[in-house]
């Protein structure tokens, strides 16, 4: 048996009449043939730039104490390479909240891809006090900056009554991580997963009712 | 000569000498604005040769990498001119090819039938930004990472797909070492061997029609006897002399920022990138460097919440566009005559009106938004001005370059 470049060699020029059917199929399945080589090639070479083993292990969940913040504190912890911010409300927080709802774009949490279900209430926590959220603005990823200072001195209107700003674009959130309206970020700060192993210790990258069951 | 002959028996050597060099007929009237092509040719060679030296020097790894840029910068001989010389090279880049692009729109040279080194040239600019783009991150200052960051992030803006792609640039979930390392190789092999192949298709497709001219005539009508355009000079020796002169002077500006500003004020080199980059600290603005504020700028001016789909979407869409609206240049434009030279009132306006709007929406993309730093309004105001200007001036292209009062071209160059 010929190799088939001499197969359609012979059928080309040794003969004085073209199949031209066989040559036309012959011709259809080699670039068939070549085409779903390459798309099978190119699946694990696209594949190979998602994130490794490694990358998917590192995203383990971390455990924070929060027995050493006083009211009004807030620590930063790393979870997946992201700042998660914890941070421990006054009352007086609490309340002065309430009176900006107005002002956001959704006061009740109802996109419901921002936190998890036992986050979905007035203070976006599990604690009234405690609030875990990811330090990520929901725009472009900017880290927003603490701008706790009430009124005209924050710089943010007299009307402020505490909360974060991104420095990237502008976007304001109140103290439970809540969208003002008319700014850049569309949505509510992220709330990870997130559960308490004890009062004072919270576990970070695993839901409550994981924890329980 | 023998050893010419020699090789032209077995290579086309004198041919593609002589077909583009020795007997390839440009216009005799180039004037300023024509330098810049082949700066910019200058301009990647140096590219090239300094990124290769860096490249033995640096290590594309994030616990590595910062160190060893301070390392070329203190105990590599030489290391911190090389680098600055990359690195204000890369400035110095995008200011030849603005001029160049300028130019193009100047003297209508992007008309039939120079379309396609239009885009092929849009298409370099794309490539360009992109290497741009992914060598600043190398660095791994804390500019260099957010800004990566934040512009990884964009692709999350796309719906469903958006998220996952964003994960895939990035190789996890954040910008981490995995990200450092690919964009690595993105910078010093994908995009120099697209820049390179890009380059020489733009030239293949100049020379295939030739060189337009400040007046927007084509040489080619007029020939002598010998087939020569009549307006035409020999690319060599004349343009080659002539661009070496040009190389001097230009040398002469790039050195002198080199040794005596080379971080331009914090222009061509971030302050914040002075510190490693660091996860859970953003820089109080981030800001891309000031070739790709204009598109920055265009980006955070869409604050209007209204629009379906939310205005961090259309942010990034009205980015997108900003760039593809060059892209239609060629078929925007629909004046009788090419050169601004015997073009009338109304593109000269609309021309200069754009060429400020682009350098405004430039310089506020590097300002806060909330900030006053023109007068009167806030940046984003000002910004979203900008934005209204910079697409009037392609989308109403059709209607006022058909309605502007030309003059009759000549038949011959001036």
């Amino acid at each position: 048996m010929l190799p088939i470049h001499l197969l359609i060699y012979t059928e080309v020029v040794m003969t004085d009449e073209v199949n031209s059917g066989r040559r036309r199929l012959l011709t259809t399945v080699t670039t068939g043939v070549g085409l779903a080589g390459a798309t099978a090639l190119a699946v694990p070479l696209v594949a190979s730039m998602k994130p490794s083993a490694r990358a998917l292990a590192a995203g383990a969940p971390v455990e924070v104490e929060i027995d050493d913040l006083a009211p009004g504190q807030m620590k930063v912890v790393e979870w997946r390479g992201k700042p998660v911010w914890i941070l421990r409300r006054t009352d007086q927080m609490l309340e002065e909240m309430a009176s900006v709802t107005g002002q956001l774009s959704d006061p009740d949490s109802q996109v419901v891809e921002q936190q998890p279900a036992y986050a979905q209430n007035a203070h976006r926590s599990i604690r009234p006090d405690v609030l875990v959220v990811l330090g990520v603005c929901t725009h472009l990823g900017c880290a927003p900056s603490k701008a706790f200072d009430k009124g005209g001195s924050s710089g943010l209107g007299d009307d402020w009554v505490g909360g974060f700003f991104c420095p990237c674009h502008g976007s304001k959130f109140d103290l439970s991580g809540r969208v003002y309206k008319n700014v850049p970020a569309p949505t509510n700060l992220v709330v990870p997963p997130h559960s308490y192993v004890s009062e004072n210790r919270i576990v970070i990258g695993v839901d409550e009712t994981e924890a329980t069951a | 000569m023998s050893l010419i002959n020699w090789i032209d028996d077995r290579f086309p050597l004198s041919k593609v000498w002589n077909e583009h060099m020795a007997q390839y007929y440009a216009p005799k009237n180039f004037n300023f604005w024509y330098y810049f092509g082949a700066l910019s040719l200058v301009v990647l060679v140096l590219q090239i040769v300094t990124g290769i030296i860096l490249t033995m020097h640096y290590k594309p790894d994030a616990d590595l990498a910062f160190a060893s840029v301070e390392y070329i910068m203190r105990d590599v001989p030489a290391g911190w001119f090389v680098r600055y010389l990359h690195g204000v090279g890369a400035s110095m880049f995008f200011l030849v090819v603005y001029l160049h692009m300028f130019r193009a729109m100047l003297y209508g040279s992007h008309r039939k039938p120079r379309e396609l080194i239009w885009l092929l040239g849009m298409v370099i600019y794309v490539a360009l930004m992109a290497e741009a783009f992914f060598g600043y991150l190398l660095p791994w200052g804390n500019m260099s990472y957010w800004g990566a960051q934040v512009i990884i992030s964009l692709f999350g803006a796309i719906p469903v797909i958006g998220e996952p792609l964003a994960e895939w640039i990035r190789g996890d979930f954040v910008v981490s070492d995995a990200t450092l390392n690919r964009f690595f190789a993105f910078h010093v092999i994908l995009l120099p061997l697209l820049l390179a192949l890009l380059v020489y298709l733009h030239i293949v497709a100049l020379h295939k029609v030739g060189s337009n001219n400040p007046d927007g005539v084509e040489i080619k009508k007029n020939k002598d006897k010998d087939g020569n355009p009549v307006d035409g000079v020999p690319f060599h020796p004349y343009y080659t002399v002539k661009d070496t002169f040009g190389i001097a002077v230009f040398m002469t500006v790039f050195l002198g920022i080199v040794f005596f500003v080379p971080e331009f004020g914090g222009w061509f080199l971030e302050k914040d990138n002075f510190a490693p980059a660091d996860i859970l600290q953003t820089p109080p603005d981030i800001v891309p460097l000031w070739y790709l504020t204009p598109y920055y700028s265009i980006l955070r001016a869409v604050t209007f919440e209204w629009l379906p789909g939310g205005a961090k979407l259309w942010g990034v869409i009205a980015m997108g566009a900003a760039i593809v609206m060059f892209f239609f240049l060629p078929w925007l434009d629909r004046a009788k005559v090419r050169s601004i030279r015997y073009r009338g009132w109304m593109y000269k306006t609309a021309l200069t009106i754009f060429a400020v709007t682009f350098v405004m929406l430039g310089y506020l993309g590097t300002k806060n938004p909330g900030h006053v730093d023109l007068f009167l309004f806030k940046n984003v105001i000002w910004a979203q001005i900008g934005l209204v200007l910079y697409f009037a001036f392609f989308l109403l292209m059709p209607i006022y370059t058909r309605l502007d009062p030309t003059k009759p071209e000549p038949d011959r160059v001036g």
